[in-house]
């Protein structure tokens, strides 16, 4: 274990080995006010850890928690959490090289932080690993959090103390800058977001960001063919 | 409340679904060639995606405004990130920008 331990840290270097770890930790902590949350609706016990091994992505249980807990219906809580997850679709277009060996593991594994980190590496090996060791992290400390959420109940559910709610978006801009040094990139990225925003007020929770996609519409309309990372 | 075998079933149809938007892209991979201006676009896509959740969730909680805190917090995370700190330090600033704010009252 130990020694497995070192040879991932030595192929990885102890830098990235360390961010990932930092990110997991931040996304345990989320996980215990997922689970605390969940129990705290009225939700029974096991629901947080059922919910965190099945479907493995955290802003559609948050949702899928928040429409249950708030008495609505089950079938309309399975649809809010596929529209939330249908921006999934092409994070595994885009990372379909990268877990051909394990495609079934590799898309079970595919959340958003995993997906951050894995894409934020050129290189394929280093990607593959990243991507795999990240995800198998995240898996377990999401579990564990929600577990540890469910037994400490309402002990610990405001994060927002910590300015855990902050790190989430840091995170994901801290991974993607390197492909937002490409001008192209950034711009269409850019205005995205604009328009992720502008209709968040509009829509069911979380499904502004795949309006997002509209920005592609302006790359035919964008000088330069060449390719963006 | 929801009965047990409801949220099972209920879990199970969402984890499917969830699967399967992740899996088509690896599982078609195997089948037919992804051209690699098709492949550039996806990676693109993901950038994007990506890009629209982080401004989304610095600004709001679900559909409300989630604070001036979060959004300062992330605000200096863009700054650190573009003048290329390292991740611990982005990650650290823009919590505890948002945590120290949140402790003066912000």
């Amino acid at each position: 274990m130990r020694a497995a331990w070192r040879d991932l840290s030595e192929r990885l270097g102890p830098g990235t080995l360390r961010d990932i770890l930092l990110v997991n930790l931040a996304v345990g902590i989320v996980g215990v006010s997922y689970g605390a949350i969940t129990v705290g609706d009225g939700l029974p016990l096991w629901a947080p850890n059922l919910m965190s091994i099945v479907v493995l992505g955290g802003a559609s249980q948050f949702l899928f928690t928040g429409i249950i807990g708030a008495g609505g219906s089950p079938v309309a809580a399975v649809l809010a959490g596929l529209l939330v997850n249908a921006r999934h679709l092409p994070f595994g277009f885009a990372l379909a090289d990268t877990v051909k060996n394990r495609p079934v593991l590799g898309s079970y594994l595919m959340i958003d932080e995993v997906v951050a980190f894995a894409l934020s590496e050129k290189d394929p090996v280093r990607r593959r690993l990243v991507f795999f060791t990240c995800g198998a992290c995240l898996w377990v400390f999401w579990n564990i959090g929600s577990l540890l959420g469910g037994l400490l109940g309402n002990a610990i559910t405001d994060t927002d103390t910590f300015g855990l709610d902050a790190a989430f978006p840091a995170v994901l801009v801290a991974l993607v800058m390197p492909a937002l040094r490409d001008r192209r990139t950034r711009t269409l990225a850019l205005v995205g977001a604009v328009v992720a925003v502008a209709v968040t007020p509009l829509l069911p929770a979380g499904t502004a960001v795949l309006l997002a996609l509209a920005a592609l519409a302006l790359l035919p309309l964008m000088r330069g063919a060449g390719e963006a990372s | 409340m929801i009965s047990a075998p409801v949220l099972i079933a209920s879990a199970v149809l969402l984890g499917l679904g969830t699967f399967a938007f992740r899996a088509v892209g690896p599982l078609l991979h195997a089948r037919i060639r992804v051209s690699p201006s098709v492949q550039s676009l996806m990676s693109m896509s993901a950038t994007v995606l990506l890009v629209a959740l982080a401004a989304t969730a610095a600004i709001f909680d679900g559909s409300s405004p989630a604070g001036w805190a979060r959004v300062s917090g992330v605000a200096v995370a863009v700054v650190l990130a573009w003048r290329r700190a390292p991740f611990v330090v982005i990650v650290l600033a823009a919590a505890g920008t948002a945590a120290g704010l949140r402790a003066l009252g912000v």
